[in-house]
């Protein structure tokens, strides 16, 4: 289909791997730190703030830089970890973890306009009626940010999927194993001729970006469906 | 249950310093806007934390500034009635009552007199398909169903038009009678709070002015200031002795004789309270004859409380119950009035409004 060789297709599935693992692994994380700052007040919110933002602002060769720096097998974190056998230096592991760092901000953002969006008022009520913090969170905060947080996760995955610059420098391009769909049209773009590769390349992430923004409209229609 | 309110708290510019005792029952929280009514069923509810003092209800403390004692709110079994009914968007009507029971099914029959809200038929629907009056019906619904040790309404009838409220009342009437949790009701209308209090607690600038039985304290003149010389009044305990006279008005007993006021939505023989505002009666030393007032209660002045403006308040003791009067100090000069006086109460049939009449006797 498409024409796409082995090598192509390795790159799509690897990309769609990376992506969704990298989205679905930090979603709570984004969730749990964009209620942090939409909802309480304390010491050092605004510090909290600028690190969220931090990869967002920070040059993505600087970004991938550090994560190699701290999760490399020398790394102070990556020669901890790999004593446990987990290693992200140059593995697809990595390239999931340098695309939830750089799409971690937009999420965060998005979600956060959800949040500070809801009504306190419901949470309260549901407080009255004997529901534990956690359970008001649970059954009255997440369901009424929702379409935040589904726009937050759809935007990250769109972030990861189009991850290039600190995927590049922390785990390289190995074909199969860390060469996604940007590094390899890249790759391809580098030799002579590579372009009608490319161009196939470029002609499925604009599938996979059409279809993950119409799921999420559909999915975030269906929410909307049932509220006043 | 008694109840034992003594907070202070500062909120922004607004400094509270309320205390207040009540012997359960349902306890009015009365005032202007702004007044710190709201603040005080808060801090019971816990959804605020006071700087100092204590909230006891019965044998438990809910809060006290000095052990540290805060029971935070989801631990409280409170049912709280907001202005506004908050019904949660996402979830049906029915899961909306289910929501303070989760493990247990709900009923709207004999379940703390939630038939009388009239809601069975509206389980399935969303909230955004609900009326007003229905939404604040289910509202008072949900707060029931999580079997609450104490009810706080805030203004529950503030959402809904006049027509609504008139309406509306009735249900609150007959919900209250049925519970025996305390209620805690707040609310700027004098009117709401006659009919359904036991207990009135009058607040003003975030203190109490006021506190004490709500018969007893709406027909002592020396609280006309605090309550308004507009809203001020007593309350009579009528029965109800012909519902429907033939020229559109209801013929009510009291203990000094009878009242011919506008037509009351009632049997006949219902007990029922009757507020007159001090302002609608006249007083006249000799029985009036030829005039068009068709009440006349014989009456004894019990006590004259003069205040800063040009009227005074005169008590009355007519048969058992109690009558306050609104005159001018130049008329009580000349009628000679004192305590122990004779004299008789006129009150205009139509200068009392269909929201002035209904709830229980006042025991």
């Amino acid at each position: 289909m498409l024409g796409l060789g082995p090598e192509e297709w390795g790159a799509v599935a690897l990309s769609l791997r990376v992506s969704i693992v990298a989205t679905l692994a930090i979603l709570p994380l984004a969730i749990w730190v964009a209620h942090l700052l939409a909802r309480r007040e304390f010491v050092g919110k605004g510090v909290l703030n600028a690190l969220v933002l931090l990869p967002l602002v920070l040059p993505p060769v600087v970004t991938g830089y550090l994560l190699l720096l701290t999760f490399g097998t020398q790394g102070a974190v990556g020669g901890f970890l790999s004593n446990l056998g987990i290693v992200f230096a140059f593995r697809w592991t990595g390239a999931a973890l340098a695309a939830a760092i750089m799409a971690f901000p937009l999420m965060v953002r998005a979600i956060r306009l959800g949040f500070e969006a809801s009504d306190p008022k419901l949470e309260q009520a549901a407080t009255t009626l004997g529901a534990s913090p956690w359970r008001v969170f649970r059954t009255i905060t997440l369901p009424a940010a929702l379409p935040s947080v589904i726009a937050g996760a759809v935007l990250g995955f769109a972030k990861a999927m189009g991850e290039f610059g600190a995927t590049i420098t922390f785990v390289a391009a190995i074909p199969g194993q860390t060469q996604t769909i940007p590094s390899a049209i890249y790759a391809f773009l580098q030799v002579p001729g590579g372009e009608s590769q490319a161009g196939k390349l470029v002609l499925v992430s604009l599938v996979i970006a059409l279809g993950a923004v119409a799921v999420s409209e559909w999915v975030a229609r269906k929410v909307a469906g049932r509220r006043a | 249950m008694s109840v034992s309110v003594q907070i202070t708290q500062r909120l922004g510019d607004f400094a509270l310093d309320a205390s207040f005792e009540s012997e359960g029952g349902v306890t009015a929280l009365f005032g202007p806007s702004g007044c710190g009514k709201t603040s005080v069923i808060n801090a019971i509810a816990g959804l605020s934390r006071p700087d100092a003092g204590h909230i006891r209800l019965g044998d438990q403390v809910l809060f006290d500034g000095e052990t540290g004692v805060f029971v935070p709110p989801h631990k409280r079994r409170i049912g709280y009635v907001f202005q506004e009914p908050r019904l949660f968007p996402h979830m049906s009507v029915g899961q909306n009552i289910g929501y303070g029971r989760p493990n247990q099914l709900y009923s709207t029959r004999g379940d703390g007199g939630l038939a009388v809200l009239g809601i069975e038929h509206l389980m399935e629907r969303y909230p955004r398909d609900l009326s007003g009056g229905e939404a604040q019906r289910v509202a008072i619904a949900r707060a029931l169903t999580s079997q609450p040790k104490v009810l706080l309404m805030d203004e529950p009838l503030a959402a809904l038009d006049d027509a609504r409220k008139t309406d509306f009342l009735p249900y609150l009437q007959a919900l209250v009678a049925k519970t025996s949790i305390p209620v805690f009701y707040v609310s700027h209308a004098m009117s709401e709070v006659a009919q359904l209090a036991d207990h009135l607690v009058v607040m003003r600038d975030g203190r109490v002015v006021r506190s004490g039985a709500l018969a007893q304290l709406l027909s002592d003149p020396a609280a006309i200031s605090d309550i308004g010389v507009r809203e001020a009044g007593a309350i009579l305990n009528v029965t109800v002795a012909q519902a429907d006279a033939s020229d559109g008005l209801s013929v009510l007993a009291t203990s000094a004789g009878r009242l011919f006021l506008p037509k009351v939505q009632a049997e006949d023989g219902t007990a029922m309270r009757v507020r007159i505002r001090a302002s609608d009666v006249i007083l006249s030393k000799d029985k009036p004859d030829g005039l068009s007032a068709l009440n006349i209660l014989p009456c004894t002045v019990t006590q004259i409380h003069e205040g800063q403006g040009p009227g005074v308040a005169v008590a009355l003791r007519s048969g058992e119950d109690a009558l306050m009067a609104r005159i001018t100090r130049r008329s009580a000069r000349t009628m000679g009035l004192t305590a122990g006086l004779r004299c008789y109460a006129v009150i205009k049939s139509v200068s009392v409004a269909p929201t002035d009449m209904g709830g229980r006797g006042t025991g």
